[in-house]
């Protein structure tokens, strides 16, 4: 047989601990459940958007007829109870009693009307219910005066809502500043602004003398003499504990009526929750401590265990466009420290107030999307030393730049992946640096790990940083240029593995930062491409360097030095009355002996440059590439080597290029192309440098006197 | 290019754009049509100063400005404003 539970009050507590009842103890409770409002529960949290327009009542309904017809819930709605008869545990109703083994109070709390002369008249309404919010849409006609008293959080949303159906709204607040509990001066200001650029007057320090008017309000009068027209006055100022019903049952009752953790009060068949109680010398006005406040009350009425803790809690303004975040302690008080983010011009406010190493509030406007995070802190009572930097820039930056840059790479367990082309997981790099690998390139040799595709570098660097400690110099290998982290190393096995062959696919596939490169990548990337894809890639003569394009070296002046080749130093008469017969007809400033054994011709000018290297070919000499990166000069002594080694180095030079057309043909003025010789595996160098020198010269216009260039476009 | 005011660099973009400055580097005077063009930027070849060729402004670390010029395109021809280059003269 289901025991009879009586609930006063229809409101969002009773709703919620209903709900529980019925899934925790289905059938165990015959409910009936009294209303003086004519309707059942709905969110009353949700009448600012049906005030202003943003929802309707219908949409805002919590709980409908079908609802408690379904779990068999009585309902006396617009019946308000006269009395309760605790000895008789009888509840005694407009409309007839009904006898309770347990009753909730839920009464909620009445809107606290000032005693003003003039409070009573027709146009003076609260902000509590339905027909409050009804009212007050009836009268936010367009053009419609409407006045606030209260700047609190129910008082603003009330102004926003009527602004937005038109009224003219002026909010009177007593204080110094707007939702002086919620929030500090300057998110005050800031929301201030906000609603006077809506067209909301705000007067702060205002206190109401009168509420004028003969048959209806009229006007309101401000101690200091403001008159204020008004059509409606909503008296937003705060609400108490609706608590008459429980001080006529001669319960015990403080301001609100006074509760034990599992929401009994005095007697032990009577519970009470909502914003009606007090518990622990609190009241409550916001719905998630009442929310739990249902839920305990719930599992009480169903026989299990359950304790009421009050939680901190979070205000949040429900005005469209007014981001408002207000939650925990942010009073001033000794101990307590400020971290302040404030950037007036876009409307952003953060203050979080720190006590101790701990977060115990935090006010924001104009951008709350971190509140959650801010109020899981101070729930948790975090120790928050560590983030503090970073702190007010919330989850997004917590533990980001400030935090071990290798703390990802060390959670890795030893089994992870970290080169993917060769299959190399953490732990054999652990192993191999341990094994005495203690360079990048040790470790690639023993593991393979990044000496494929080499994009995990990075990641096998940061392993061998976490392995030997200070002992490791990251990034030994800087990056090539600004427009890319990768290395030259990098970029070259990235452009042969990927088979990227040509500058702008180098620069999309590899992320290059810049558009079009800098001066100098292009020149690198020009010469790695040559170098991998001898046959298929173009030079880009716009990316060399422009002594290469003009085979001389430019001078401060503009002007060009030009260095014919000398074979270890050694020549011959004929070859120094060239260079003389030269200098001579391009009128040469200056002739200087270099340090590499050869002689320098300064201050041609570039117009002259093609007629002088005419010449000199003629002459049979060729470019001495003193503009190379690579190998320019040998040099060579005459007691023991020049005799002997000097008339090799050319016999040997020109039959590589025989080699390469097989054909006899003229030295080609481009250097053999010892470039870079290092960076190239020593098999590939005849066919990497051969091509290269056929390039530059085929490929220049003018630059290409005949001696030059190979008869045969030569592929070698 | 010559003119009777000094000479004009002329320059062409990956994307076909035509740019015409001073082919003096406000720095030590090296000829920026030697140098290599990068977007729309170009380097002087002697000491590395980078300007950008829609305003003639030296970017990065460095301060200075080569004066631009006026160029179009019509038929395969490049035609170019010299009235400022007078003007200055």
């Amino acid at each position: 047989m289901a025991q009879k539970l009586v609930v006063i009050g229809a409101g969002m507590a009773s709703g919620r601990m209903l709900e529980h009842l019925f899934d925790m103890a289905p059938g165990q409770w015959d409910v009936t459940l009294f209303n003086a409002e004519p309707r059942g529960n709905y969110n009353r949290l949700m009448l600012s958007p049906v005030l202003s327009g943003d929802k309707t009542y219908d949409q805002i309904v919590t709980h409908d007829d079908a609802w408690y017809a379904a779990h068999g819930v009585t309902c006396r709605f617009g019946e308000s109870v006269t009395a309760i008869d605790r000895d008789a545990q009888v509840v005694q109703g407009a409309n007839g009693p009904v006898p309770y083994d347990a009753l909730v109070i839920a009464t909620g709390s009445a809107p606290f009307i000032i005693p003003l002369p003039g409070h009573r008249l027709p146009g003076v309404v609260a902000y509590r219910d339905l027909e409050d919010t009804n009212a007050m849409i009836e009268a936010s006609r367009p053009g419609a005066k409407a006045v606030v008293i209260g700047g609190g959080l129910l008082g603003l949303e009330a102004a926003a809502g009527m602004a937005a159906r038109g009224a003219e709204v002026t909010v009177i607040h007593l204080m110094g500043h707007l939702m002086e509990r919620q929030l500090d001066p300057a998110a005050a200001y800031l929301l201030q602004r906000d609603l006077e650029g809506r067209g909301i007057r705000v007067h702060c320090k205002g206190a109401t003398k009168a509420i004028l008017g003969e048959a209806r309000v009229d006007a309101v009068l401000l101690e200091d003499g403001t008159v204020y027209p008004a059509d409606l006055v909503c008296m937003a100022v705060g609400i108490r504990p609706e608590t008459r019903l429980a001080n006529d049952a001669g319960l015990e009752v403080a301001r609100g009526i006074t509760v034990d953790d599992q929401m009994r009060t005095s007697d032990p068949a009577i519970y009470a929750l909502g914003e009606c109680v007090e518990h622990d010398d609190q009241l409550f006005g916001l719905v998630a401590p009442l929310y739990d406040q249902a839920r305990v009350l719930a599992a009480t009425l169903a026989g299990d265990q359950a304790a009421f803790r009050p939680i901190q809690t979070v205000t949040k303004l429900k005005v469209t466009g007014c981001d408002l975040f207000s939650a925990g302690d942010f009073a001033d008080a000794p101990g307590r420290e400020d971290i302040v983010f404030r950037d007036p011009g876009r409307g952003i406010y953060k203050r979080l107030i720190l006590e101790g190493d701990r977060l115990i509030g935090a006010v924001m406007y104009g951008d709350t999307a971190d509140g959650a995070w801010f109020f899981d802190k101070i729930r948790s009572g975090a120790d928050i030393t560590a983030d503090r930097d970073t702190l007010i820039f919330g989850p997004a930056f917590a533990g980001g730049a400030q935090a071990d840059p290798l703390a990802a790479v060390a959670a890795l367990p030893p089994e992870a992946e970290i080169c993917g082309c060769n299959g190399v997981c953490k732990g054999q790099i652990t192993a191999a640096i341990q094994g005495g690998a203690h360079s990048l390139d040790a470790v690639r040799g023993l593991t393979k790990a990044s000496a494929s595709c080499g994009t995990c570098t990075g990641l096998v660097e940061q392993v061998m940083a976490l392995t030997l400690g200070d002992g490791f110099a990251a990034n030994a290998n800087p990056p090539m240029c600004k427009c890319t982290d990768h290395t030259h190393e990098d970029v070259r096995r990235l452009i042969k593995s990927m088979g990227l062959k040509s500058i702008p696919a180098v620069m999309q596939d590899l992320g290059w930062r810049s558009v079009g490169g800098c001066a100098s990548c292009r020149p690198a990337l020009n010469y790695y491409l040559i170098a991998d894809w001898p046959t298929e890639y173009r030079d880009d003569r716009q990316s060399r360097f422009v002594n290469e394009r003009n085979h001389a070296n430019i001078q401060k002046d503009g002007t060009y030095s030009v260095v014919p080749r000398m074979w270890g130093g050694v020549t011959t008469a004929a070859e120094l009355r060239a260079i003389a017969d030269a200098a001579d007809r391009y009128a040469v400033p200056m002739i200087k002996v270099t340090g590499g054994q050869r002689i320098d011709l300064l201050g041609v000018r570039k117009e002259d440059l093609p007629a002088i290297w005419a010449d000199f070919n003629d002459a049979g000499m060729v470019s001495g590439h003193a503009y190379a990166k690579g190998l320019r000069t040998v040099k060579t002594c005459v007691a023991n080597s020049s005799a002997v080694l000097a008339p090799r180095i050319r016999p040997a030079w020109e039959s590589g290029w025989r080699r390469c057309c097989g054909g006899p043909g003229r030295p080609p003025r481009s250097s053999w192309g010892f470039r870079d010789v290092r960076a190239t595996a020593p098999r590939r160098r005849a066919r990497i440098s051969a091509s290269s020198a056929w390039t530059a010269g085929s490929r220049s216009a003018w630059q290409a006197p005949p001696a030059w260039t190979c008869a045969k476009p030569c592929r070698c | 290019m010559r003119t009777p005011h000094g000479c004009v660099a002329i320059f062409r973009t990956a994307d076909d754009r035509v740019f015409a400055l001073d082919d003096r580097c406000p720095h030590k005077g090296g000829p920026l049509s030697e140098g290599i063009v990068h977007g729309t930027s170009v380097t002087c070849p002697l000491h590395n100063w980078v300007f950008d060729m829609t305003t003639g402004q030296a970017q990065g670390a460095d301060s200075g400005h080569v004066a631009t010029h006026p160029v179009r395109v019509q038929d395969g021809r490049i035609w170019l404003d010299t009235r400022a280059m007078r003007r200055a003269a």
